[in-house]
């Protein structure tokens, strides 16, 4: 019983050896549990076999850093930011949310955005489209304090008319008190390289 | 003897004026009283003798039915076989049957080749008050027909009661949660038509001869543009001279050429005026100081304004003068509740009706009388927005969630009845006409 192990054990190191005979030894033969090839992660065009990234390479690498940073970036300016209820004032959740926005519009100069204020169901409906305008005002009012210009951006007022929930629950109500921000012209190029 | 009749009956009108009401409406009226005797703590019980004819039975259905709405006379039912048809006088006369149940008037319609003869029969005096040859417009049953019909009712409740009727009157409202479209219905809730193409409709208000409807559109990008759509022509223009940005909330000022309306900028949103039929400038109203200031309402003399203000951090409802000055709040906080709105002023100028947010989050409609700043609530059951009220100063058109979905309620501010008028349910901000009458 033993000895049979140790017998197959030694004819499969043997075959292996003789399989990467065969072929031109280049590397290490793989361990023989390693499993079917892996997907790529990141797939490089290059059919190089090189093992260093060479130019090519780095440039995808940094092209796909940047695509995330923009991503990141875009994610950050759209960012939704919430209020409490008859209220327009900017809470610390909103206030960590708009100074994200701020490098990214320092940083592209054309791009221009729109802010809409949106309220939850419970006010009069005329008011509410006054309460919307008041947050879409606030949290512009923020970002031209922070030194962006405020032509480029736009503010707009739905009230309660367009909201993203409609059951009568505080935690319906609260996603429904908040500002939209949507990109209206520009690109977002350049992005904060220190951030990450 | 014509005239001394009418002088007897003038006589009896200045005389017996039940309500004590100086109310200009009841000034108004009371040249019209046919100075019948009943209680005035009393509704006067009127009696509606079968019309005859192909369509008697939907005008008399009509008469009655807006006699009741109008909670200012008791309909006397009288429906049982052989109950004499023609009140006859004298000693063997039947005007006493009448009396006994209860009615102090009767009202006697028959066709003619262009409308409705209807005679009105003073039970207690034993003949008839007053006559009238009325014009009935359209084919039977058409929205047209109904509303000449309605017409009757209206002028029958003046000579009986020194108050006009609100049968031929409609109703403004939004239909549709979202890209809501114009509607109007009438009074008794027949008919309910949408009005122009407009999507996103809110807030509609009528011109005060009824001739024209302003309201605010919310566009794809927001909030909002002012119309006003011509009900002779059928069409709709915007109204330019209120510029971009946030407009809602227009009123016609009872001169009926110019609109106040909500203007928003980055600075708050204020009221501004401006002229609808020619090109004018827009004008401030309010300085709200970075504050809400929406859904104004005109006294009905026009030389003040009621609105809806949150310059204290929360909206309560104002009173100015029609150019903004002289600001003053109308309402104030009690308790927790400090959330009021969407004011209206009623059209005899004593009240302002508005909604007042209870601390479970519902809306109730009170009034406040701006004599003594004495609140009245008139609603309790579900939430209940968007007051209008009736050219009597008396029904308020709302909506309401008392049977669900929203719908358009109308309550008699005196007695607390109401009645649903609508039937689809998701619809709201209602404005009740002034008469329609021609």
């Amino acid at each position: 019983m033993h000895r049979a192990s140790r017998a197959l054990s030694l004819s499969v190191v043997a075959l292996v050896a003789l399989g990467a005979c065969k072929k031109k030894p280049q590397v290490a033969p793989a361990p023989a549990e390693q499993p079917a090839p892996a997907p790529q992660p990141a797939p490089p065009p290059a059919p190089a076999p090189k093992p260093e990234c060479d130019a090519a390479c780095v440039e995808a690498r940094n092209n796909a850093a940047k695509t995330e940073a923009i991503r990141a970036a875009t994610a950050a300016l759209t960012a939704t930011i919430y209020f409490d209820y008859d209220r327009s004032d900017i809470t610390d959740d909103s206030r960590a949310k708009l100074d994200a926005k701020v490098p990214v519009l320092t940083q592209n100069t054309g791009v221009r955005i729109r802010i809409a204020g949106h309220t939850d169901s419970r006010g009069s409906d005329e008011y509410n489209l006054a309460l919307g305008q008041r947050r879409a005002a606030a949290a512009k009012r923020y970002l031209t304090d922070r030194g962006i210009d405020g032509s480029r951006i736009e503010i707009v007022s739905f009230g309660e008319e367009r909201p993203t929930c409609t059951d009568e629950s505080e935690g319906c109500w609260s996603r429904n008190r908040r500002d939209e921000f949507e990109i209206t012209g520009g690109q977002i190029t350049a992005v904060q390289t220190s951030s990450r | 003897m014509t005239r001394l009749l009418r002088a007897a009956l003038l006589v009896a009108a200045t005389t017996m004026i039940p309500l004590a009401r100086a109310s200009a409406q009841d000034t108004l009226q009371q040249a019209v009283r046919i100075g019948l005797r009943y209680d005035p703590n009393t509704k006067p019980g009127v009696l509606v003798l079968r019309v005859p004819g192909v369509n008697g039975d939907s005008v008399r259905a009509i008469l009655q039915r807006d006699f009741d709405n109008g909670d200012r006379i008791n309909v006397v039912a009288a429906d049982e076989a052989g109950f004499p048809d023609t009140p006859t006088p004298g000693k063997n006369g039947n005007y006493p049957v009448y009396a006994r149940l209860g009615a102090v008037a009767i009202v006697q319609v028959t066709p003619t080749a262009v409308g409705l003869h209807v005679a009105v029969h003073d039970v207690s005096q034993q003949k008839v008050a007053r006559v009238k040859d009325f014009a009935i417009d359209g084919a039977p049953n058409s929205r047209e027909w109904r509303m000449s019909v309605h017409n009757v009712s209206d002028e029958l409740e003046a000579w009986i009661t020194g108050v006009r009727g609100i049968a031929a009157t409609r109703v403004a409202y939004v239909q549709g949660v979202r890209n809501g479209r114009l509607y109007v219905i009438d009074s008794d809730g027949a008919f309910p038509t949408p009005v122009g193409d407009d999507t996103g409709v809110m807030s509609p208000s009528w011109h005060p001869k009824g001739t024209h409807l302003v309201y605010s559109v919310l566009g794809t990008h927001g909030c909002c543009q002012i119309y006003v759509y011509d009900m002779a022509s059928g069409s709709a223009r915007r109204i330019e001279a209120v510029g971009g940005g946030l407009n809602s909330t227009p009123v016609f000022a009872p001169d009926g050429a110019v609109i106040v309306y909500t203007h928003g900028e980055e600075s708050g949103t204020d009221l501004f005026a401006t002229t609808v039929f020619e090109r004018g400038p827009a004008r401030r109203i309010t300085v709200g100081r970075g504050s809400d200031n929406t859904s104004p309402t005109f006294s009905p003399e026009g030389r003040r304004l009621a609105f809806t203000s949150g310059r204290l951090g929360h909206p309560e409802i104002y009173i100015s003068d029609a150019d903004g000055t002289n600001p003053q709040p109308l309402t104030y906080s009690v308790g927790d509740q400090n959330y009021r709105a969407n004011p209206d002023w009623s059209p005899d100028g004593r009240l302002v009706a508005y909604q007042s947010q209870q601390t479970d989050g519902s809306f109730q409609l009170n009034t406040i009388s701006l004599r003594d700043r004495s609140v009245k609530q008139l609603t309790n059951d579900g939430s209940n927005e968007d007051a209008s009220w009736a050219p009597d100063s008396r029904h308020i058109i709302f909506s309401s969630t008392r049977t669900g979905s929203k719908q358009l309620f109308v309550i008699d501010s005196e007695s607390g009845k109401w009645r649903q008028l609508t039937r689809n349910g998701g619809v709201r901000l209602p404005a009740w006409s002034p008469p329609l009458t021609r």
